[in-house]
């Protein structure tokens, strides 16, 4: 049977907006070397005030000084332990709260009942300092890897938790509806309809999780660690070598640049289906 | 068969939406519903939908009570409601995860042929057009071969021409499979172009005014002049339902309304 032929208006489907007009080559890398700018700017600004003498960088050591550590950190392999150790417990504890706050965010978000049981007391929790659990942890799991990777969880959950159950609790009643005609309740609706539907803030909860990960690691190795990147900064405050805490430091910026930008990656992919202002067509 | 027997639903502010609606519905016949803004017809599609329970009264389709929304009952509303993390050809198997993966996307292809959207499969919901959008939505809602398709005042958001030339296409794909379809429209034109028989609902509370049988051949010549009768007495009706002197009783116990010419 033929078809009802479509309205000559119908034929033009709008395309993407983001379509409009290739960059440039020259302007695909000027854009994230923009971003450079700054930092390179005042890197350079210290380097060359030292380098006159103007100061003589004991406390704030130049860049030169701080890449020369790295180097020499590289060298002797002390770096790739430490980064090793601290990469091998942010990405444990990152894990462990990723799957209990993305589970737990789940249930209440869906659950009236769950929520009611569940969130004051976890809402009761997320307000405690999580560095107040460190004596606890310590008495409870040791003061070796168990009670360093418990901390970073904890970091890691509550925003997950968080950005999960805000998120579905706010998709969209008309999308839920389409879920309850076909019949789809609990798990099918979380998986098919409400994960789905809070993905791009998932993304977002994930990524400030892992920022909280970063931050208790520290925390977790400055207590009490022989490695890491922490103990790094620990070792340099005690032996008064301030420019081993800047290359930790440094370090640390790069790998938490990194990891955030690893899992925008690994999302996007999955995102791409947005209608939205984004990044590509923001002012 | 679907049997509405004394619906009705009151809402927990004390509104009542609907008030005691009887009305039974051959299977494969096309109704239209239509009233004034708050006559409960969208309340009315919800409760047969299995969205919204009935305060009172049954919904039963051969025999079987419905209270949740059930496989046999299709629906569609006036915005597509696409998912827009699914492709096209994924929205319209949406409801079809049962089937093995072979025979589910063979069905959604066929769907897609049916709808003219073969070059759209892969496309987001976004890169739609309205009217291709809600042609997607009713591929989705008729692909699992519901018995009663309800449909929510499906084309309202549409431009006239993309809303003719859907309701063509609506009764194309009807024909298919023959379901029962409940319309509710508040387009005189389009309850007289697809229905059977329009049901005319009063406001405050909403409750069942007057049947209008349509008893034109299809396809319907929307210029013909037994057309404009149509539509003229279904307007009549409507506006005297909106009428509070008229009485309930007087509108389906009068004179033949359907046949006054």
């Amino acid at each position: 049977m033929t078809m009802v032929s479509d309205a000559p208006a119908l034929q033009q489907t709008s395309e993407p907006a983001d379509n409009a007009a290739a960059p440039s080559r020259a302007a695909r890398y000027a854009r994230p070397l923009l971003g450079i700018l700054l930092p390179l700017t005042l890197a350079l600004g210290w380097e060359l005030v030292v380098w006159l003498g103007w100061s003589n960088g004991r406390l704030v050591p130049p860049p030169s000084r701080v890449f020369a550590t790295i180097a020499e950190l590289a060298r002797s392999g002390e770096l790739v332990r430490h980064i090793a150790a601290t990469l091998w417990r942010v990405s444990l504890g990152f894990a462990f709260g990723v799957v209990a706050g993305t589970l737990l965010g789940a249930i209440s978000g869906y659950w009236s009942l769950a929520r009611r049981l569940l969130d004051p007391t976890v809402q009761a929790l997320r307000a405690i300092p999580s560095l107040a659990w460190v004596p606890l942890f310590i008495l409870w799991l040791g003061i070796f890897e168990t009670s360093k990777v418990a901390l970073i969880a904890v970091g890691v959950f509550f925003p997950v938790y968080l950005g999960v159950m805000g998120a579905i609790l706010i998709v969209d009643r008309k999308i839920v509806e389409v879920g309850r005609t076909f019949r789809l309740s609990g798990f099918a609706m979380i998986r098919r309809i409400l994960l789905p539907a809070v993905l791009p803030a998932y993304v977002v909860s994930l990524r400030v999780g892992l920022g909280l990960g970063w931050m208790f690691v520290v925390a977790a190795e400055l207590i009490g660690a022989s490695e890491g990147l922490g103990y790094l900064l620990l070792d340099g405050q005690q032996l008064g070598k301030p420019a081993q805490i800047l290359a930790a430091i440094v370090i640390f910026a790069i790998l938490g640049k990194l990891t955030d930008w690893l899992i925008e990656l690994a999302a996007a992919p999955f995102l791409r289906w947005q209608d939205a202002f984004g990044p590509a067509k923001g002012a | 068969m679907l049997a509405l027997d004394r619906v009705s639903k009151t809402y927990p502010n004390g509104v009542a939406a609907l008030a005691r609606f009887s009305a039974e519905i051959r299977q494969g016949e096309i109704i239209a519903i239509i009233g004034g803004s708050g006559c409960g017809k969208s309340t009315l599609l919800r409760a047969i939908a299995g969205l919204d329970r009935a305060s009172s009264g049954t919904v039963t389709l051969d025999n079987e009570a419905i209270a949740s929304p059930h496989a046999k009952i299709g629906i569609i509303f006036q915005e597509p409601r696409l998912l827009p993390w699914l492709s096209v050809a994924d929205n319209i198997g949406f409801g079809l995860t049962d089937l093995p993966a072979t025979e589910r996307r063979e069905k959604v292809v066929r769907a897609l042929e049916r709808v003219g959207l073969v070059d759209k499969a892969q496309a987001w919901p976004r890169e739609l057009s309205g009217g291709q959008a809600q042609r997607v939505a009713i591929a989705r809602a008729l692909v699992p071969q519901p018995e009663v398709l309800l449909l929510d005042e499906p084309f309202s958001a549409l431009d006239a021409f993309t809303r003719r030339d859907l309701q063509d296409h609506l009764l194309d794909l009807w024909a298919d499979t023959r379901p029962t379809l409940i319309l509710v429209t508040h387009d005189v034109d389009e309850a007289v172009v697809l229905a059977d028989r329009v049901l005319v609902m009063r406001p405050r509370p909403g409750r069942l005014f007057d049947q209008i049988e349509i008893n034109l051949a299809r396809p319907r010549d929307r210029n013909s002049p037994l057309f404009e009768n149509f539509k003229r007495s279904v307007l009549t009706s409507l506006d005297r339902s909106l009428d509070r002197s008229v009485p309930d009783r007087d509108a389906t116990q009068g004179p033949g309304q359907a046949m006054w010419w």
